[in-house]
């Protein structure tokens, strides 16, 4: 009976579920093929093997020479994303929400125009003025980039987060004769400590997940990130792509789990930023 | 920008207070102002005068690719953006119904969004792929139908730029119409139901009047999202064959490779008299609901 009356919840579903996994299926099948046997012939392969994953971690083919410092190259660079613009934006967020600074409305509106207009149409003339800098194939170049683009996005909705704090708690501590960073330090930043998870992991898969810039700005082969060392591969006719799906399964998965373990964080504290009607 | 001014010298202790707030204030929002100017207002401006000699325009403009990536670039935002957000209405639906399994697959539908996109873009490229790709085996094996080359003719390319792009961010705008509808109040629907409503006056006369707002935001800022997904068509087809998927999005880059840095600022700078009416809107739009709150 229920069956019955369910069936177009269940058709929907199998449709659902097949469009989202089939390019996943066939990401992780691809991968444990047999490299001389890359091309598919079925749903799965006949000698399913876990080489192509000990070729990548072991460093052993030239197309994944450098995967341990690449690997380390984008650790390095989404986490230091991740931290700079949490101090930015909570320092800012403070002084616009909390001290309520003349002019924040005028910064909150500037910060959410820059996250509106899409990076891609300023990827090139940051890519020009990290070479005035000097800093083009340092990863400090694609650090600041994306904390210039994921600063505005953390200021906004951090913004959105802190005004539901209570004044009152503010004011209590200052009747204590709290001092203005004594109550950022003891009362603001505790608080915040939820919606400073969801941005902390925006900004740290932003970075992680980054392509455009990071093939711009860096060159060096030994120190480029994962994803444009990815891209890389295409650049040859002959790309080993059972190696490739192997080394971009690698790659997705701390993405994927970080995202998976933060995921209440993210739903309440970014759907809430994000759009609101 | 914001005129930031320090009281002037006081004795009063309460002055005194608030100078020292307002100081840090200032102080706290140096950091943020430091990154602004060297990595958006430098940049911005630096390109603005890159991008500033007419002989950039008359290449451009006189650049069939860019005839054809302007024909791309509208097929795709009008395709792309509606098919992915009428799709989203109708799955929030879907997602809304109360069975345990819908709750699990909600949380599998997330993971196209959750993943990094290049991965699973380079999984479409080679699943693709004319000859030794798992579509057209799968094709040939089954229906003994030669398939064509997917990614090697224009439109065949531009279609499955778009189905990547829908495949990515299909859960994103899902959650978030979802989201939309579980705020409604549930007493509307039961009454809808005693007065014998249909599926469709249901959805017409107590779903859609309250989505609409968010439904008019979703669908702006997926515009202008989609505007800058390169990722999309970059990765998948490489803006061939003979550069006819391109879009405004990619195409800075292939004049970037051609050593035409002028042109590629140009032809991100003709862009901005469609992009900025919409972003400027969005910001009122956004802003404006903030102060609702």
């Amino acid at each position: 009976m229920k069956f019955a009356r369910d069936w177009p919840l269940y058709l929907v579903g199998i449709v659902v579920f097949l469009w989202t996994i089939i390019p996943i299926y066939h990401l992780l099948i691809i991968a444990i093929t047999p490299q001389q046997e890359a091309v598919a012939s079925g749903l799965f392969p006949k000698n399913p093997t876990l080489q192509n994953f000990e070729l990548v971690l072991g460093a052993k083919h030239n197309m994944v020479q450098h995967f341990w410092s690449q690997l380390g190259t984008s650790v390095f660079i989404a986490v230091m994303v991740a931290i700079i613009t949490l101090a930015i934006g909570a320092c800012a967020n403070f002084a616009i929400t909390r001290i309520r600074i003349r002019g924040g409305r005028t910064i909150t509106n500037i910060a959410l125009l820059t996250y509106l207009i899409p990076a891609a149409f300023l990827a090139i003339p940051m890519y020009k003025i990290m070479g005035e800098y000097r800093l083009l194939d340092s990863p400090w170049s694609l650090i600041f980039a994306m904390v210039a683009l994921a600063s505005p996005y953390a200021i906004w909705v951090m913004n959105q987060a802190s005004t539901k704090i209570p004044r009152e708690l503010d004011e209590a501590a200052k009747i204590d004769g709290a001092s203005t960073m004594q109550i950022f330090r003891f009362v603001y930043l505790p608080l915040m400590v939820p919606t400073m998870v969801a941005i902390g992991t925006y900004a740290l898969l932003l970075a992680w997940n980054e392509y455009l810039y990071a093939f711009l700005m860096l060159a060096t082969e030994s120190r480029l990130t994962l994803s444009v060392a990815l891209g890389n591969f295409l650049a040859f006719d002959d790309a080993p792509w059972a190696l490739l799906m192997a080394t971009g399964v690698i790659y997705a998965l701390p993405p994927t789990a970080i995202y998976y373990a933060f995921r209440r964080y993210m739903v309440s504290g970014l759907t809430a930023g994000a759009v609101k009607s | 920008m914001s005129a930031v001014v320090l009281p002037a010298p006081a004795q009063a202790p309460l002055k005194k207070g608030i100078s020292e707030e307002t100081f840090w204030g200032v102080v706290l929002l140096i950091p943020y102002f430091v990154v602004f100017a060297l990595f958006v207002v430098f940049p911005v401006l630096y390109g603005i005068w890159l991008g500033s000699s007419p002989s950039a325009y008359t290449k451009l403009f006189q650049d069939p690719v860019f005839v054809s990536t302007i024909v791309n670039t509208i097929v795709f935002l009008l395709v792309a953006v509606n098919v992915k957000m009428l799709i989203a209405l109708g799955l929030s639906a879907f997602f809304l119904q109360e069975r345990a399994w819908i709750r699990w697959l909600s949380v599998v539908f997330l993971i196209a969004w959750a993943m990094p996109s290049i991965p699973t873009i380079l999984s479409f490229r080679w699943m693709l792929n004319p000859e030794w790709g798992m579509l057209n085996a799968l094709l040939f094996k089954w229906f003994q139908i030669e398939g064509p080359g997917w990614l090697t003719e224009r439109h065949y390319g531009l279609t499955w730029a778009i189905i990547v792009h829908i495949w990515k961010s299909l859960p994103f705008w899902t959650l978030i119409l979802l989201a939309g509808r579980m705020g409604i109040p549930k007493d509307l629907y039961e009454s809808a139901a005693v007065d014998g409503a249909t599926r469709w006056q249901t959805f017409r006369y107590v779903s859609w009047p309250s989505l609409r707002g968010l439904y008019l935001t979703c669908v702006l800022l997926s515009t202008i999202w989609s505007l800058g997904d390169f990722n999309s068509v970059y990765l998948l087809t490489g803006g061939g064959p003979i550069d006819s998927t391109h879009v405004l999005a990619t195409l800075g880059i292939r004049y970037l490779r051609m050593d035409q840095v002028d042109v590629a600022l140009a032809s991100i700078i003709v862009a901005m008299p469609a992009i900025l009416p919409i972003v400027w809107y969005m910001m009122k739009r956004l802003s404006a609901d903030h102060t609702a709150d």
